[in-house]
């Protein structure tokens, strides 16, 4: 039991991407109670200066491959080199993040090592083998399965801001080793052309996450700008209620409701929204609902997870900043 | 018979449900709103083959049943009635007429650009003195050499003025009565034929009903349809297969106007639960849904009648059918609203567009009261 | 060229899910379409079968109603259509699936193989992945854009915060990404041709393939909890403000 829980982390241009972080925190939890070692594996370019990183997470030991065929994420180089690691090492469980990167190596590392793979999971624990076991949302979230192998490496890939990340500990040690990157000729057929980072633009409601809509109380376009204002810090789109549609004061394609977008984003902010029917069937499937108000009455509070009853040109702005301070 | 569907229907309502809630649903109250023709829906239409769903391949449709067609109207008006009814006008009130009488070179000609959805069809029968009675037509048709030269107005007809082909009905005889009228396949812009007043109208605002104006319209010889003295019945047939059409269209609005009732009950809280947990709420949506399903299965037997069968069979079935539907239709939108309450009755939901919409059902193409007469006349044919 | 779609035939996505008495999902009532990231797919296909000719054959895993769902592609505008019988299958799983895909698939010839990127009802991302391994051929996924030439494919993928671009030669698997195309909807001329199209069911004893059973396996399927009364989040603005966006990072865990 002592081959240890192995995390692959994802790096763009020597920054270690969130979820690796979040998957290091969890591991180590886990890791204290199965006796496995918790090993960081990095790929890429330039990347010797993360070992002190991902140590400071939980690791207790580094694999660094340093390639410069592995700068940037392909499916072919990458799988090779951790095909190989990891039938050499023969870890007890391999994680990934269930990121674009995540998404597209695991499935081809899991097949070419032969093993079943637990995809997008949102919880994580050990059973009295000290497998890892699996929660994950399936039907978009509408149900969830519960789920295990008893084959090694057990493999997963663990959606985003899922678990939290630990405070880092600079003092810790862990052991480093650099392995070289073996790459089969097969695997270097697809070639990476070209990468293009979006610059930030909203994205489309009835595609954002998070989603921040004005009602009737906005009292005006000129207010709108507050509401984008938290859109941009969370990633946001903005929507708003018919209300403010009807009035003028912003497009309809920006319309949640009945007679506008039905929406289903992980967080919806309702802002000055008394919650009328028409409105809650466009939302009301959101997974998490905010709502600021004026009115403690309003419907809206009805459905909302968390509600503050106060003026929305108070809090909004205020919560932006406070927002502003985590997600930085 | 079984009044069903088969695997084909069942994809083919998946298809038209699908096309109708993502394309034609949304602009349906705007296109009520401004009274706007459904024009690149009706493009739309003709790319997914549902403009000929009933005539043969070899004449550019589909070669599908009358079932396949009852789907089609059905899920279009389930959404939007005037989208219903301008595929309905068209395939049994201007394409239909031309298949079932027409000769290989009308049909040819006429039929195949129509069941492709290349040019859209209408029938002009209405006149403002020959209503119920269409043997009081008084639009006149005369023989002159190779030509027949055609006067007079026709009102209320459904395509009007976007249709390019119209089967036309005049009086070449009045001292032959219905025996005197003939039926002419009329081309949009044939010098002398103009489009007069737009209707205003209650419900289906967004289908166009169109005056026609012929004034020493000239049209070729070979554009009569059948033989002189034949257009009274052309006009019989054409109804009888075009009720199942109505039928459809009546079908389509109850249940849609069921199917947003049902929504709402489960949505709208009062008293602390969904009124759908209301017996009063309860009772309303158990007898709509038995009143549908009913009508459901009048339809799809006229249907299963229409497609295998000629005659009294086809006729009565297909007067019944529509008859029921329609007063359906007009019972459940109404109900529909009440489960809506306030809401029901404001442009907020659909429901009260598809009470306008439903009450043409019981008038057009035959009202309730002549569908009763057509159904009484085939009981006491004997 | 030779195309292949893999479909699968998912829940409508409006779909209420509900847990049988069996602890299983209950299907009962539920309206069964194609997944709709596959519909993507099958419109890619039929776009470069316009461009290239050949023959596009849509291969699906599963039970005897996703011959609905091949049908429907049939309507489409396929050309043929293969349905492996699940049923037949001891257990099945992503691993299972991609096994026996491939080798249905790598006795028929094909330059290039389309599917979803994702499968709307376990929303797993895998088979189509695993599946070009199994071949042995490339794949890029969660692709929105493809353009082909000399049996080259060059395709934009989405990635987080942005997009590359892969060159990839054929044959190799592509997933597709909303974005990609707007799927077309069947014909009603198609939908008559489409019943006297070939619809093969393969049994998977007579692919060769035996003994493979499922490496993941399902414990248990479980429902959301239903949506607590709202917690009202109390003090001065500023108090208030904080402690919801507290809230939100590490109690719900949204931000």
């Amino acid at each position: 039991m002592s081959k240890g829980i192995w995390i692959v982390v994802e790096q763009r241009n020597a920054q270690i991407r969130k979820v690796s972080l979040e998957l290091l925190s969890q591991a180590r939890l886990i890791a204290n109670e199965t006796g496995d070692p918790l090993v960081a594996v990095v790929l890429g370019q330039n990347i010797q200066d993360l070992a002190q990183e991902v140590t400071s997470y939980g690791a207790d030991k580094v694999i660094l491959v340093d390639n410069e065929k592995l700068a940037e994420y392909t499916t072919g180089a990458y799988t090779s080199v951790l095909n190989k690691l990891i039938r050499k090492e023969e870890p007890n469980a391999v994680l990934i993040g269930n990121t674009a990167m995540g998404k597209d190596l695991a499935p081809r590392l899991a097949q070419r090592l032969g093993v079943g793979l637990a995809s997008d999971c949102t919880g994580m624990e050990k059973d009295d083998a000290n497998f890892l076991t699996f929660k994950r949302p399936i039907y978009g979230g509408k149900a969830f399965a519960q789920v295990a192998t008893d084959a090694k490496p057990v493999m997963a890939t663990i959606r985003p801001n899922t678990f939290p990340i630990a405070a880092p500990d600079a003092a810790r040690q862990a052991e480093v080793v650099t392995e070289a990157a073996e790459i089969d000729q097969d695997d270097l057929r697809a070639i990476l052309k070209d990468v293009i980072i979006a610059t930030s633009e909203r994205p489309e409601l009835t595609e954002a996450e998070i989603i921040v809509s004005g009602g009737r109380a906005m009292k005006g376009p000129e207010n709108f700008p507050m509401l984008e204002a938290l859109a941009d810090v969370v990633g946001g789109a903005v929507g708003a209620s018919r209300a403010a549609v009807d009035a003028g004061w912003i497009d309809s394609k920006f319309q949640v409701g009945q007679t506008g977008k039905t929406v289903s984003p992980i967080l919806y902010i309702a802002c000055g929204i008394s919650g009328a029917i028409q409105h809650l069937a466009g939302m009301s499937s959101s997974k998490v609902i905010v709502a600021i108000n004026k009115d403690p009455e309003a419907n809206i509070f009805n459905v909302a997870d968390y509600g503050i009853v106060g003026d929305i040109f108070e809090i909004v702005p205020l919560l932006t900043e406070e927002i502003k301070k985590l997600v930085s | 018979m079984y009044f069903d569907t088969n695997e084909d229907h069942i994809m083919m309502r998946k298809m038209v449900r699908d096309f109708a809630e993502t394309e034609v649903a949304p602009g349906a109250e705007e296109r009520d709103e401004k009274e706007e023709f459904p024009l690149e829906l009706w493009k739309q239409c003709g790319e997914l083959g549902l403009t000929g769903i009933t005539f043969p391949e070899e004449y550019g449709g589909v070669g599908a049943d009358y079932t396949s067609y009852a789907i089609t109207i059905e899920e279009l008006s389930r959404v939007d009635a005037s989208m219903g009814v301008t595929i309905s006008a068209h395939s049994s009130l201007g394409a239909n007429p031309i298949y079932k009488f027409g000769t290989e070179e009308q049909k040819q000609k006429f039929l195949v650009p129509l069941a492709t959805g290349e040019k859209m069809g209408a029938l002009g029968l209405t006149e403002n003195m020959a209503g119920s009675d269409a043997s009081a037509t008084r639009t006149t048709a005369v023989k002159d050499g190779n030509e027949y030269v055609i006067n007079g107005s026709k009102i209320f007809i459904t395509n009007g003025y976007y249709a390019d082909t119209y089967i036309v009905t005049a009086q070449m005889d009045k001292s032959k009565g219905h025996k005197g009228i003939a039926a002419f396949i009329v081309e949009k812009g044939t010098p002398g034929f103009t489009f007069g007043k737009k209707e205003k109208k209650m419900g289906i605002r967004s289908s166009a009903t169109y005056e026609l104006v012929f004034e020493d319209m000239r049209i070729p010889a070979e554009n009569l349809l059948g033989e002189e003295g034949q257009g009274f019945k052309i006009a019989l047939v054409t109804l009888d297969y075009g009720r199942i059409g109505i039928a459809a269209q009546a079908l389509g609005i109850a249940q849609g106007a069921y199917d947003q009732a049902l929504k709402y009950a489960k949505e709208r809280v009062q008293f602390g639960k969904p009124i759908s947990q209301l017996q009063a709420i309860q009772f309303k949506l158990a007898d709509m849904e038995t009143q549908i399903t009913a009508a459901r299965l009048m339809v799809y037997k006229a249907c299963e009648l229409a497609s295998t069968v000629e005659g009294r069979a086809v006729s009565q079935a297909a007067a019944m059918a529509k008859t029921f539907a329609s007063e359906v239709a007009n019972w459940v939108t109404k109900e529909a609203v009440q489960i809506h309450g306030g809401y029901g009755y404001t442009r907020e939901y659909p429901v009260e567009r598809m009470m306008r919409d439903a009450k043409i059902t019981e008038i057009y193409e035959g009202t309730s009261e002549i569908q009763r007469v057509v159904i009484a006349n085939n009981i006491l044919r004997d | 060229m030779n195309i292949i779609v893999v479909i699968k035939q998912t829940f409508d996505t409006e779909a209420k899910i509900a847990i049988g008495s069996d602890g299983q999902i209950d299907a009962t009532g539920v309206s069964l379409v194609i997944n709709p990231y596959d519909e993507f797919a099958i419109e890619e296909a039929l776009r470069i079968q316009k461009k290239f000719g050949g023959e596009v054959t849509v291969v699906s895993c599963g039970g005897p109603r996703s011959q609905e769902a091949i049908r429907t592609a049939l309507a489409m505008g396929c050309d043929k259509g293969v349905q492996i019988d699940e049923t037949a299958l001891e257990s099945a799983d992503e691993y299972v699936r991609a096994e026996v895909l491939a080798k249905a698939i790598s006795e028929m010839p094909y330059d290039i193989i389309l599917g979803g990127r994702i499968a709307v009802d376990d929303g797993s991302s895998q088979v189509a992945v695993r599946l070009a391994e199994a071949l042995n051929i490339p794949s890029v996924s969660s692709v929105v854009k493809l353009d082909i030439e000399n049996n080259v494919a060059t395709a934009t993928r989405e990635i987080d915060g942005g997009t590359e671009i892969i060159e990839v030669p054929l044959p190799a698997v592509i997933t597709a990404q909303k974005g990609l195309n707007e799927p077309r909807y069947p014909t009603m001329p198609g939908i008559m041709k489409a019943r006297k199209k070939e619809l093969k069911v393969v049994d998977p004893a007579d692919l060769g393939v035996s003994g493979l059973s499922a490496k993941m396996k399902v414990q248990n399927y479980s429902l959301p909890t239903p949506r607590q009364g709202g917690k009202k989040v109390d003090g001065e603005p500023a108090e208030a403000a904080r402690e919801l966006a507290r809230l939100l990072r590490e109690e719900a865990k949204v931000l």
